[in-house]
């Protein structure tokens, strides 16, 4: 088993380093490094400082070396668009961003898992095509399109919820929370819901599939013939071996939660990460876009790991015993 | 050795099993008839498609939609249950019904421990508490001869080796004492020298327990070895039906006498393997009268117009026109 | 168990043509029957083709052209859809805040989308097959790099790549005329996509390397390459034109994203996304139509395709009887 950890900490390891390249590509040939890092007003005299500082003079490898070592600490230097230290903006929004992420999360999967439960146990029932219909709904309408529905309904329209912002946050150290506050809870929903439904109707739709397909197997046919009850059959079965492919799948696909979030941020003007991306996006803001893609490499680096770990935990397949000889 | 014919445990009486399609119903099972014993073996021989292991299914009442049984009637002690609400049939089967089937990899749910799998269908049927269930399941392990259950009882299936899970296959068919087996080529995945355990277990573990067993193959060597009687199937049909070593070495019908005559013996010295031309008829194209009639050397007249009964042929029962014209 | 097979060929002319005998066989055989079947098939399939119809003739079908400026008057601003107060039936469903024809903004809107869309799946189709049909039939380290890189392009949601490629698009060619433009966008969203493809015609070539047929074309000395195109392909198009349909959709949804996060489609050629953010603008004003029409039309064509693409899955599978 450490054999298989260490074998993904290197893959993730060669994932990250990659990343970096591009990113360092990013920096280096698009657009110039000087500007990137200085801004515009710096003097000329500024610049030739830096960039005989920056070693641009020296060989790629070494310039690489010296970004990657900056990034490793946070360093990514300026915003060509505010001026401000990127990582100042980035530990800034972080919070709003995970928060939004964490709820809609949670969501997706306490709703979505029993939905693909049902759809699949009452196949041709009314109740499992409606779900099906909504899940099909939930994939063919883009995020952005349910966002601004949802702002028209329960915002314009019924004025029950805000359709912009974060609301009330508190502030615990570094950390600015919305979830304390009810005006923060209040902001959050619409949102929330927004970036939770394309995963549900996804996480509705594969847990439905895979379950389809388990209660095809040789095990259950033969745990039916034994006369288990059905309940037995369907949870105490079907479902544990439903979930572990699942998992896995659900555990990636939150992970793109993260980044899916900016356009839901973007809808929403939610004050997150996502949407410094879109507009450093908009304005080919070098530095903030770089560092941003090494961020996310880095969270999904870790949830990939996280998730590899845990299938191992759950299927007792991968936990070879050395001490059992098959005979 | 046959035990003298007694009450049967398990009666089938003209079972049709069809599959409705969009161009209408299929026959799969056709006016199908047997009887089991307590404490026999029946086997089951036939080629692929002739309705082998849809009998045991339709038996179970696992037969996979959209097949269903149109006709007959099965009766298990007397009690019919091809009839019985869906609860019904839950409960009959595991207590009174064991089922063991092919694959031996695919039929143990991977998750979970043997012993969780075992003490879970012994507490569905029995009522013992879970300290009793679990000595019950090491004894089980024990009976089909699984060394140290005690230690490996706690362990999952991808642990156990092809034989040793089709061991805890047959364990978990008999944890609830059941008076029927329906034995579905428990044997075709494993190894010949494992094969041959496997059978001994089941013969021994049916004269301890009394059960009835109907032993599903299609490997003759099978039925030779395990089974007080045997029926041959074709297209669905029951064309033979009688003591195993009558029906092996005085086959009546023709279809069996090709079965038997191609089976290369080790003493012979043969050139060529001998084959019945043609091949088994698709559900679709059941040629009227009797099935085999296309492929028989013998046929008559009659053959392709009546369909024959099972007959007397002697020690074994056999359906065709052959027999009732009295010529053999 | 049982076996299905249908009904053999009525004895006939061996002179039917072939173009004739494919189309009997079609109309005879299972996927028009599973078709005629479902009502939701027909009704996508109709959609489908009542969108494609639109936006391949929006320049003769369309009532007006929104885009030519000679046309369009602010004194028509503002319009709302002809069945409500203050409308006006030359503008069916409206008009935006400089006066163009909602109506007519939507066919060329779809235009645009379906053909982003679709030049995008037929380049990921392009490239995913190719390269699985090399991972697949090479093996051995090919393969090996080839799976990796899919594994990491997989661990990036779509936007995120196409984002950051139309970013860097920006960055490179700051003033590019519409055409680079549209061609770095159909790029980014067609690289988002192709690992799907790469993955099953791999899966499917190298279950087929190993079969005799393949076998005994190379030791007779077919090129590999033409074993691979005549032989394998053929096996392996069904799964991947189902993933094809549904990833239509998925293309013409993240068009739309992109064009209303303002770094999609060029301003002067307005996609649907296009037009669902300019409405965006004027939601708070109460002009719903401008947002609304555009959104249903895209949810129309996604769901479509998509009831489409699911369909055909589900017919394509015979275990799912």
């Amino acid at each position: 088993m450490l054999a298989f950890v260490i074998r993904r900490l290197v893959q993730a390891l060669v994932v990250m380093v990659s990343v970096g390249l591009i990113a360092f590509a990013l920096f280096q040939f698009v657009g110039d490094p000087v500007n990137n890092l200085m801004g515009q007003e710096a003097t000329p005299e500024q610049r030739a400082q830096l960039r005989a500082d920056l070693g641009l003079d020296q060989s790629a490898f070494v310039q690489f070396a010296r970004f990657a070592g900056n990034a490793v600490r946070g360093e990514f230097g300026l915003s060509l668009r505010q001026g401000r230290k990127v990582s100042a903006l980035i530990a800034e929004r972080l919070p709003a961003t995970l928060e939004l992420a964490f709820v809609a999360a949670v969501l997706a999967l306490v709703l979505g898992i029993p939905m693909g439960v049902v759809a699949a146990l009452r196949r041709g029932h009314p109740l499992s095509q409606a779900l099906m219909a909504f899940s099909l709904i939930g994939v063919s309408l883009p995020t952005f399109l349910i966002g601004i529905l949802l702002i028209l309904l329960f915002a314009t329209a019924l004025n029950w919820l805000p359709s912009f912002g974060r609301g009330e946050v508190v502030q615990l150290g570094f950390w600015s929370t919305g979830l304390l506050t009810v005006d923060g809870w209040r902001h959050l929903v619409l949102p929330a819901v927004t970036l939770a439904l394309f995963q549900l109707a996804l996480i509705m739709r594969l847990v439905r599939a895979e379950m389809l397909e388990v209660l095809q197997t040789d095990y259950i046919k033969f745990a039916r013939a034994r006369g288990l009850p059905e309940r037995t059959v369907h949870f105490g079965h079907a479902l544990k071996n439903t979930l572990v492919p699942v998992m896995t799948i659900t555990g990636l696909q939150l992970g793109g939660l993260i980044a899916f979030a900016l356009i839901t941020e973007t809808v929403f003007q939610w004050p997150g990460m996502g949407l410094l991306f879109v507009q450093a996006v908009q304005f080919a803001d070098i530095p903030v876009m770089a560092a941003y893609l090494c961020l996310i490499s880095l969270i999904f680096v870790v949830i990939n790991l996280v998730v590899d770990l845990l299938y191992f935990a759950v299927d007792p397949r991968l936990r070879v015993d050395r001490a059992v000889a098959a005979h | 050795m046959t035990l003298p014919p007694q009450v049967p445990l398990l009666e089938v009486e003209r079972l049709r099993v069809e599959f409705p399609t969009r161009r209408g119903a299929l026959l799969a099972l056709d006016e199908v008839s047997f009887s089991i014993a307590a404490g026999e073996i029946l086997g089951v021989v036939g080629e692929s498609g002739a309705g082998k292991s849809l009998t045991g299914a339709a038996i179970i009442g696992l037969i996979e939609p959209p097949g269903r049984i149109a006709g007959g009637e099965i009766r298990l002690e007397g009690r019919r249950i091809d009839k019985l609400p869906p609860a019904e049939m839950r409960r009959v089967r595991g207590r009174q019904i064991g089922a063991i089937f092919q694959d031996p990899l695919t039929s143990l749910n991977p998750l979970y421990t043997v012993g969780h799998q075992l003490v879970q269908t012994i507490r569905t049927h029995l009522p013992l508490s879970p300290s009793q269930a679990r000595e019950r399941a090491i004894d089980l392990l024990r009976q089909t001869g699984i060394p140290a259950p005690e230690a490996r009882i706690d362990q999952y299936p991808h642990q156990f080796s092809g034989g040793m899970r089709q061991r805890v296959v047959i364990a978990l068919a008999l944890a609830a004492e059941p008076r029927l087996i329906v034995a579905d080529e428990p044997t075709t995945a494993l190894d010949v020298s494992i094969q041959a355990q496997i059978i001994f277990l089941l013969k021994r573990l049916a004269r301890e327990h009394h059960a009835a067993v109907m032993l599903v193959t299609h490997d003759m060597g099978v039925i030779a070895e395990a089974c007080d009687r045997v029926a041959v199937m074709y297209a669905g049909r029951i064309v033979e039906i009688g003591p195993v070593q009558q029906v092996i070495h005085q086959p009546a019908h023709p279809y069996t006498r090709g079965l038997m005559g191609s089976i290369p013996a080790m003493d012979e010295d043969r050139e060529r393997l001998t084959q019945i031309d043609g091949t088994m008829p698709r559900l679709n194209a059941i040629p009227s009268g009797c099935a085999f009639h296309p492929r028989c050397a013998c046929v008559m007249p009659r053959c392709r117009q009546e369909r024959p009964e099972l007959m007397d042929a002697g020690a074994t029962r056999a359906a065709c026109w052959l027999l009732a014209e009295g010529a053999v | 168990m049982a076996e299905f097979v249908p009904d053999p060929q009525p004895p006939g002319p061996s002179v039917v043509p072939e173009v004739a005998g494919f189309w009997r066989r079609f109309l005879d055989g299972d996927l028009w029957y599973s078709f005629r079947q479902s009502p939701i098939a027909q009704v996508a399939s109709l959609l489908v083709l009542i969108t494609v119809f639109c936006a391949l003739f929006a320049p003769w079908v369309a009532p007006h052209d929104p885009f030519d400026l000679a046309t369009v008057e602010l004194a028509d601003a503002g319009l709302p859809p002809a069945w409500l107060d203050g409308g006006n039936a030359r503008f069916l469903l409206g008009t935006d805040e400089q006066g163009r024809d909602i109506l007519s903004a939507l066919m060329y809107g779809s235009r645009i989308s379906l053909f982003v869309g679709m030049a995008a799946v037929v380049l990921s189709l392009l490239v995913g097959v190719a390269l699985g049909l090399l991972a697949g039939f090479a093996g051995g380290y090919v393969d090996a790099f080839i799976m990796r890189v899919c594994d990491v392009m997989l661990s990036f949601p779509a936007i995120l790549v196409a984002l950051l490629i139309d970013g860097v698009g920006r960055a490179l060619f700051p003033n590019a005329h519409d055409t680079l433009a549209f061609t770095v966008l159909i790029l980014a969203i067609a690289l988002t996509g192709w690992v799907k493809y790469a993955r099953t015609v791999r899966g499917s070539t190298m279950v087929e390397r190993h079969k005799e047929y393949v076998q005994a074309a190379r030791v007779i000395g077919v090129a590999p390459w033409r074993i691979m195109g005549r032989h394998v392909l053929p096996n392996v198009m069904g799964p991947v034109l189902v993933l094809a349909t549904i990833d239509v959709a998925s293309a013409v949804i993240i068009e739309a994203t992109l064009s209303f996060l303002g770094v999609g489609v060029p301003p002067t050629s307005p996609s649907l996304g296009t037009l669902i953010r300019i409405g965006n603008d004027h939601l708070f004003s109460g002009e719903w139509w401008i947002t609304v029409f555009p959104g249903a039309m895209l949810m129309i064509i996604a769901l479509s395709v998509n009831l489409l693409g699911d369909w055909l899955r589900d017919a394509l599978n015979p275990r799912l009887l």
